[in-house]
């Protein structure tokens, strides 16, 4: 395993990688700090550890229980979401909340207390986490849920890995008919149409998201596709879409540039003629349309590319994500992927849990070096004035005192950090 | 539905191959030195669709104990219709090339034993007339190498025991497959700086799995190894010995 996360900056040096493989076991001896180290889909340095110790969790894949009358999954920590649904899909059962990619472990869902598109009604993942066992660096090992160490379950949720180990969880699923999504598309021509329209999906639609023209600009600003969906009860529709090829190299420039990224959305855009589309999907390309190319993360080129994903609270939210857009609109970078989202008024319990009510985006800029990150710190202006924050799991370079004043409570999981666990992202922010 | 028994079955090998076989809906019995990982791996296979997921104890050397785990392994699963003798070492060549004892204890695990093990298994097969064996030897066996030549030639060994074997179980119905994996990225092999050649034992699994159905009698995983390993085979002696492998 490479010493990059999934963004491919920053690369880590002197990185030492222990392999997992029996959940019962003490921790290996390690020198240093350590961290632990799931499927590497962090896209940036908050799942590394330069100088220190990666205790890599692939190997801990084991189920260990699974009641299919109820829905409760008992699974180790590096079990990946990809391969819960292959178990449980076919007995009625589907992940209660899930991020863009399948590919992350359970035990990095947690970390990262992630989110899906249905968070207005199912909040983050750690809603649905029914407990999971933790191990520290002195060997003790704790049950942690909203009943039993539920303060030790808030410092862990969210918590990036800094807490401790966790070995094995408990989980519960939701049921579903099938595989497949009754999906609507509504194409929107400015941003301004875009809040009404989520606001009103998000009563009836469990899931709800954004496709956003990053290039448009003047009066399109922030002009896209509103797609919101319901899991269907259809007994047939379209098959799982053969996985493509993986990029087997990383091409010695970025793919994505300024020059095809504006006709690439204009075409995106006008390629629905109609308002609104009705589609019956399967689950597979609606949730995770990246999953269908391998390494997908190297279309950036040899430097890599840094994703940035912020909230805006309410009151801010459409002056705010409007300031952002022009911003990168006038910058001429930016992504094809472009997403935007209201979260719910539910609250994680987790202390750095990220979502929180608001207005969510998240793009990925190709690395252009010292322009990129000026371009960066200047949309961390405009989020931090307008009282928001920016996502740890997504980011590679934010300032310590831009973290601190995201997450003014990040003093309170100081008791609980296992002194001999680090991570490159949290001396950054810091230290 | 297979009734499967698997000896060295917390290898990695074994394990992603056991969840092949479990997400058909096979029985297995698992045999292996620690319970505890045995109760483990069950538990996930039976999750996984495993009809039944059984486990004994054993330390392969103890050669007298090996038949009453083939008793337990058929009394579990109702019969018995296919072994996969996945156990071994990788020695320390070195240790072996100062210490007879060394030399010989990686022979008892990584030769004798499997060899002891087939003896009964191969008999009980011919006799109800009907069954597979599968054992993984490795690409070592095909010629031995200054830098692992002990492990190289119990494996050798192993191969050619099969050889023999399945010209004798031929005509009972039985096949003997040999399964010569390269490089595979396990605990096993944890210490080796790894590249292009390496293989995940997932990999190695599904070819292990498909050989079985197929009934085939030597299979190289991943198939490119049948290459290199014609290519090292026939280099001359005296070119061979020259060389730093």
């Amino acid at each position: 395993m490479s010493g990059e996360s999934w963004g491919r900056y920053p690369l880590a040096r002197d990185q030492h990688l222990l392999a997992l493989r029996d959940r019962a076991a003490a921790l290996p001896a390690f020198t240093g700090t350590a961290l632990p180290h799931g499927n590497g889909r962090s896209y940036g340095d908050s799942c590394l550890n330069d100088g220190g110790t990666l205790l890599c969790t692939r190997g801990l894949d084991r189920f260990i229980a699974f009641d299919p009358a109820s829905g409760v999954l008992r699974c180790e920590a590096g079990v990946l979401l990809a391969e819960i649904l292959e178990l449980v899909l076919g007995q009625g059962w589907f992940l209660p909340v899930t991020p863009g990619t399948k590919y992350v472990t359970v035990g990095g869902a947690i970390a990262n207390d992630v989110h899906g598109k249905n968070h207005h009604v199912a909040g983050c993942f750690s809603e649905h986490v029914l407990g999971f066992e933790l191990l520290r660096s002195d060997g003790s090992r704790r049950w942690c849920s909203a009943q039993e160490n539920p303060d030790w379950f808030a410092a862990t949720v969210g918590g990036l890995g800094l807490t401790g180990l966790i070995t094995w969880v408990e989980l519960r699923l939701r049921r579903v008919r099938g595989p497949w999504l009754s999906v609507e598309t509504h194409r929107f021509d400015s941003l301004a149409e875009f809040f009404p329209l989520a606001a009103a999906s998000d009563r009836d639609y469990e899931y709800t998201v954004a496709w956003i023209d990053c290039a448009a600009r003047g009066s399109a600003l922030g002009r896209g596709h509103f797609i919101r969906a319901n899991h269907a009860a259809a007994s047939s529709g379209p098959g799982a879409p053969k996985r493509w090829l993986s990029l087997p190299l990383t091409p010695p420039f970025s793919l994505i540039n300024r020059l095809n990224l504006r006709s690439f959305n204009a075409l995106y855009f006008h390629r629905q003629q109609a308002r609104v589309r009705h589609a019956l999907s399967h689950y597979e390309p609606y949730f995770y349309p990246l999953d269908a190319i391998g390494r997908w993360n190297r279309i950036y080129g040899p430097r890599g590319f840094l994703q940035y994903q912020c909230v805006i609270p309410p009151q801010n939210a459409q002056a705010g994500m409007a300031e952002l857009l022009q911003r990168i609109g006038a910058s001429g970078s930016g992504s094809f992927l472009v997403v935007l989202k209201l979260f719910g008024e539910r609250r994680s319990a987790g202390i750095l849990s990220f979502p929180r009510p608001g207005a969510t985006l998240a793009l990925d800029f190709p690395n252009n070096g010292p322009d990129t990150f000026a371009l960066l710190d200047q949309l961390d202006e405009i989020v931090a004035a307008a009282g928001g924050a920016v996502y740890p799991a997504k980011d590679a370079r934010m300032s310590g005192a831009r973290f601190r004043s995201y997450f003014p409570a990040w003093q309170t999981l100081q008791p609980f950090l296992d002194p001999k666990f680090s991570s490159g992202f949290w001396r950054r922010v810091t230290e | 539905m297979r009734r499967i028994i698997i000896i060295g079955a917390t290898s990695a090998i074994a394990e992603a191959t056991a969840r092949l076989f479990a997400a058909r809906g096979d029985a297995l019995c698992l045999v292996g030195r620690d319970a505890s990982r045995l109760a483990v791996i069950a538990a996930d296979l039976g999750v996984r669709g495993a009809v039944r997921a059984a486990t004994a104890t054993l330390d392969v050397t103890d050669f007298a104990a090996h038949a009453a785990v083939l008793d337990e392994a058929e009394r579990e699963l109702g019969g018995l219709d296919t072994v996969l003798i996945a156990h071994g070492t990788l020695s320390n060549q070195s240790e072996c090339e100062t210490s007879v004892d060394a030399l010989r204890r990686e022979y008892d695990i990584n030769a004798l034993s499997v060899m002891a093990l087939l003896t009964p298994i191969a008999n009980r097969f011919a006799q109800q007339g009907f069954g597979d064996i599968a054992v993984i030897s490795s690409v070592a066996g095909d010629r031995g190498r200054m830098s692992n030549y002990v492990y190289g030639s119990a494996k050798a060994a192993v191969t050619a025991f099969l050889s023999g074997l399945r010209q004798r179980l031929q005509k009972s119905g039985v096949n003997v497959l040999t399964i010569k994996p390269g490089f595979v990225d396990t605990p096993m092999t944890r210490d080796f700086p790894k590249g292009a050649l390496w293989a995940q034992p997932d990999t190695i699994a599904q070819g292990i799995v498909k050989a079985i159905e197929k009934r085939r009698s030597v299979v190289y995983l991943p198939w490119f190894w049948l290459g290199i390993m014609g290519v090292i085979r026939s280099v001359p002696e005296f070119v061979f010995k020259r060389l730093r492998l």
